[in-house]
Formats: structure tokens, C-alpha cells, sequence
């Protein structure tokens, strides 16, 4: 409890909030990076994850791979790949993008998935063409699902960002291997409770994505919509 | 006209759903395709607009081969309706209909303002145009998926167990509203059903099909009923259960039609015009 209230101490004294090693600096470094790895993930793995869906083809690689990878120790794969690329930013940032693939992935093609399959052959005999069903059906219908891999994926990387500093990448992982070096267990506790909040503030920005992009046609034919709602409080008036 | 000359499709899993298939339908016509399920009707009437393609024999519309035609292209002026409707649920009724001028190029303003022209031709209110399908019953939803169909202003509509998923009495104003609007806008109508009795309706052609999409009768509803070609049609049309052969039958309140069991199945009225009202 004592820590606790230590590490609290430890946030909110304006004197840890400045200089290159400063909470300033290192929260700043944090979201900059683990940005930087979901942009570049999503890159990579939402066209894939798009072809995959469209396609239905290539799903079975997909799935092993990502059962591949994600077996994979990233703080493993951070030190093999400092060991060839050197000290700094650039080893955490593949291997973070590697660890954030596979959910991205997972989002981008289960989102196409779960279509129902009338739809889209409707969209195609009106005279649709594969791009446009693409642009105009799967994505719109697809976006809450790929949102939904983005979350986890985000939630993973900015938990696992904390390694950036075992290398000398920066980010708030600097207070948890300071910390530990001299046996300061408030500042690594501060350092999670730092990182603990920017993984909530991701989750509660994602959840919200994920809500408004469902469509409003999709949202209407939902249990809570206009028209399910008179014959549910006919039900309780009874 | 549609001309089918000895088309086979096999699918890739081995399974021949078409065999040797050679039929004329002819334009501004409705031709139905009636058989059991799997007897190939939807395969039949997909590859016309190229959703499905022969793997051999040929299809030709107004005597031009739609192996040589782009498949998007003719999709685009073939009107196509499915039994779910087939609507986009995050594309408003309106946005539905205009889905395929649109497509073609057609200003949205007039496209929506045309659309809004089909939504009372098929007897829809011009106060859904702004609701989604799933705000929408069955029914209505429906009669979206047919304005639709007519929205790009095809020679060509192909309707596939349009109504088989609504409640038989919607379905028999649907049908109703079919017939009339056949009348009105004079289209080539190739329509797929399960349903005898709605096949004897709205056909001009009839087409009963076997498994692997063999023909066993075509002709006019009368020309089947009045001479069933072989068992297999006599069957399916329900003449052998007798529920066709008629008889008149005197009660005291007047004339009434009996089918063979005896139950009561119409009455006798003097013919009328086909167009009276
Ligand atoms: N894409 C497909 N792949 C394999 N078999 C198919 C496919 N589509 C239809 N079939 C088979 O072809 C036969 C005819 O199907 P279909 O044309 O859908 O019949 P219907 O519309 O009369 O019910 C059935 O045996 C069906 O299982
Ligand atoms: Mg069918």
C-alpha cells in the first residue's frame, strides 16, 4: 500500500515531469511509438487482411502464421534483432509490428467474413464490380470488426512498448528497468500505472470507434432500434 | 429473346446442376422456371446475366453471345431480384433503388428522383425512401428489391423465388402487382419458383425442369394442364392428386366447382376480358 501511495507521489511531483528523462518526455515517446508500430502494422496487414476477406483465399496460411508469431517471445525478438540492427528504436518497432500484425489481420478479414454472403453476391449481380463491392459493401460493413483488431492490437503494443527501453529505445518502460536497477519499486510502479493508463485511454478510444462506425442501417436493424422499441415497453406496460 | 443452346454447367465439386440445355424465351414475355429444389433453376437463370458461367453450349441475348459480352456491364442492364431482397443495410431504400443508375453514371439527384418514381410503381410509400431495409417488413423490402430491378430500365428482369420468403398472403399481392406491372412496362420477365400454382399464374411460358436442369414439359399453363407430356409433369402439377380436374356440382345455393376429393374449389362465372378490371 505504501508503494502505492509512493508511486502516486512519485506521478504527481512536477519535478519527475521534466528534463529528457522526465514523464513528459517518456509518455510522449510511449504513445509516439506505439503509434508508429499501428500505423505501420496496419499498413501492412489491412490490405492483406482485405484480400484475404475479399478473396477467401489464403485464410489457413493466415492463421498459422499469426499462430506463429504470436507464439514468438517479443522480448526475445527484440534482443536478436538489436543484436543485428544495433541499440535504439528500430528493434522494438519491428518486433512491435510483428506482435501487432496478427490481430489486425484477425480484424481486417473476419470483418469482410462476417458479411452474410447474399449481400455481397446481391452487390455483384446488380453490376458491381469487385472494387466496388470492396469500397461500398465490406469495408463499410467490415470497419467495427478491423476496429476491434486495432484495439487489441494497440492494447498489446503499448503494454509490450515498455521493452522499447531495454534497448534504448525511450517510452515509459525507462522507469520500470531504472527502477529496477535501484531497487526503486515506486518508480516502476509509476511507470505501469502510467502505462496501465495509456492502455485504458486506447481501450475507451477504440470502444467508441468501434461503436460509431457501425452503419446506421445495421445500427437501425439492431434489438435497441426505433422499431424494436415500441413492442419492448408494450412488453414491460404489461 | 434468350436462347440457351445445349448448355451444360459442372461445378468444380463434380456436381452437374445443368445438362444439355436448349431453350428460346422469347422477349416481353414471362417465362417461369418451376421445379424441386436443386433442379438447377437458379443456375439456369444466373447464367444469363453471367453470375454463373456455362462450362459448355452457349447463351445469347437478341442473337449476341454473353460469353463475348463484359459481365459488369451486362449485369448493369439485366434486372435481378433474389428472394432475401438482396438489399445493402447500410444504404437507405432510396439509395438501394438508384444503386444501379447510379453505377451506369447517372446524376444522384435524378437518379434518387427517378427512384422515387419506382418506390410508387411497386406500391411503396415515398415515406420509406429514407428508412433502412431493416426498418422495412418483408413485403416491403421486397417490393424494394423489385424497384430496384427496374431502376436502370432493363429489357431484361430476372427474378429468382422473389417471393418465397413472405407470408402467403403478401405474396399473392405481389404476385398480383406482378402481373400489373408486367402488363405496364412490357419487360422479358425470367422468373424461378418452386410453386406450381405461381408458376401457372404468372408465366407465359411455363418451363418444368427435372434434376440436372432436364426439361420435362414447356408450354403454356393451359397447353400443360390440358396435356401433361408424361407422369413426372402430371405429378408435380398436382393433376394426378386430381386437385386440377375439376367437375360441377349443383347445391342449393347454385353451381359450385369441386375438385376430385369433392372439396370445394371455385366457382363458375361467365370468361371476361383478359383486361377488364
Ligand atoms: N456453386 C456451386 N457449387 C457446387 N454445386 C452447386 C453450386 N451451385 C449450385 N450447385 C448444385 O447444383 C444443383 C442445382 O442448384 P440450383 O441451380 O441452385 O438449383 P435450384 O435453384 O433449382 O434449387 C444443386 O445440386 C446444387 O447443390
Ligand atoms: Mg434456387
Amino acid at each position: 500500500m505504501n508503494f502505492l501511495i509512493e508511486a502516486f507521489q512519485f506521478i504527481f511531483d512536477p519535478a519527475n515531469w521534466g528534463g529528457s528523462g522526465g514523464i513528459g518526455v517518456r509518455l510522449v515517446e510511449h504513445l509516439w511509438v506505439s503509434l508508429l508500430v499501428v500505423v505501420i502494422a496496419a499498413a501492412i496487414a489491412i490490405p492483406v487482411g482485405f484480400l484475404i476477406g475479399h478473396t477467401g483465399t489464403g485464410k489457413s496460411i493466415a492463421v498459422i502464421g499469426s499462430g506463429g508469431v504470436r507464439a514468438l517471445p517479443t522480448l526475445g525478438l527484440v534482443t536478436v534483432i538489436a543484436l543485428s540492427v544495433g541499440i535504439g528504436l528500430t528493434a522494438p518497432i519491428i518486433a512491435l509490428v510483428v506482435l501487432a500484425i496478427p490481430s489486425i489481420l484477425a480484424g481486417a478479414y473476419s470483418g469482410f467474413e462476417a458479411i452474410d454472403r447474399r449481400t455481397i453476391d446481391a452487390a455483384r449481380a446488380v453490376g458491381r464490380t469487385e472494387w466496388q463491392i470492396v469500397t461500398a459493401v465490406e469495408l463499410p460493413l467490415g470497419l467495427p470488426l478491423l476496429m476491434g483488431g486495432l484495439r487489441s492490437a494497440s492494447l498489446q503494443v503499448i503494454s509490450t512498448a515498455t521493452l522499447a527501453a531495454y534497448v534504448g529505445g525511450g517510452g515509459l518502460g525507462g522507469f520500470l528497468f531504472t527502477g529496477l536497477r535501484t531497487n526503486d519499486y515506486p518508480q516502476m510502479l509509476a511507470g505501469s500505472i502510467l502505462v496501465i493508463a495509456l492502455a485504458l485511454l486506447s481501450e475507451g478510444f477504440f470502444a467508441i470507434l468501434e461503436r460509431v462506425t457501425v452503419p446506421a442501417g445495421v445500427r437501425a436493424g439492431l434489438p435497441t432500434s426505433v422499431r424494436a422499441r415500441p413492442s419492448r415497453s408494450r412488453a414491460t406496460a404489461a | 429473346m434468350i436462347e440457351f443452346r445445349s448448355v451444360t454447367k459442372k461445378f468444380p465439386d463434380g456436381t452437374v446442376a445443368v445438362r444439355d440445355f436448349d431453350l428460346v424465351i422469347p422477349s416481353r414475355k414471362t417465362t417461369v422456371f418451376v421445379g424441386s429444389s436443386g433442379s438447377g433453376k437458379t443456375t439456369l437463370l444466373r447464367m444469363i446475366n453471367r453470375m454463373v458461367d456455362p462450362t459448355s453450349g452457349s447463351i445469347s441475348i437478341d442473337g449476341e453471345d454473353t460469353s463475348t459480352l463484359e459481365p459488369v456491364a451486362l449485369r448493369r442492364r439485366i434486372g435481378y431480384v433474389m428472394q432475401n431482397s438482396g438489399l445493402l443495410p447500410h444504404f437507405k431504400v432510396i439509395e438501394n433503388v438508384a444503386t444501379v443508375p447510379i453505377l451506369n453514371g447517372v446524376p444522384r439527384r435524378r437518379a434518387h428522383q427517378e427512384a422515387l418514381t419506382l418506390l410508387d410503381t411497386v406500391g411503396l410509400d415515398r415515406s420509406l425512401a429514407d428508412r433502412y431495409p431493416s426498418q422495412l417488413s418483408g413485403g416491403q423490402q421486397q417490393r424494394v428489391g423489385v424497384a430496384r430491378g427496374l431502376a436502370a430500365d432493363p429489357n431484361i428482369l430476372l427474378m429468382d423465388e422473389p417471393f418465397g420468403a413472405v407470408d402467403p398472403i403478401v405474396r399473392a399481392e405481389l404476385q398480383v402487382e406482378l402481373i400489373r406491372l408486367q402488363r405496364d412496362l412490357d419487360k422479358t420477365v425470367v422468373f424461378v419458383t418452386h410453386d406450381i400454382d405461381e408458376a401457372f399464374l404468372l408465366g407465359d411460358q411455363v418451363v418444368i425442369l427435372e434434376t440436372g436442369g432436364l426439361i420435362a414439359q414447356v408450354g403454356s399453363p393451359s397447353e400443360i394442364m390440358a396435356a401433361p407430356t408424361n407422369e413426372f409433369v402430371a405429378n408435380f402439377i398436382g393433376a394426378e392428386r386430381g386437385k386440377r380436374a375439376l367437375s360441377i356440382r349443383s347445391t342449393g345455393s347454385g353451381d359450385i366447382l369441386v375438385d376430385s376429393s369433392g372439396r370445394a374449389a371455385g366457382i363458375l362465372v361467365a370468361p371476361t376480358a383478359p383486361d377488364a378490371e
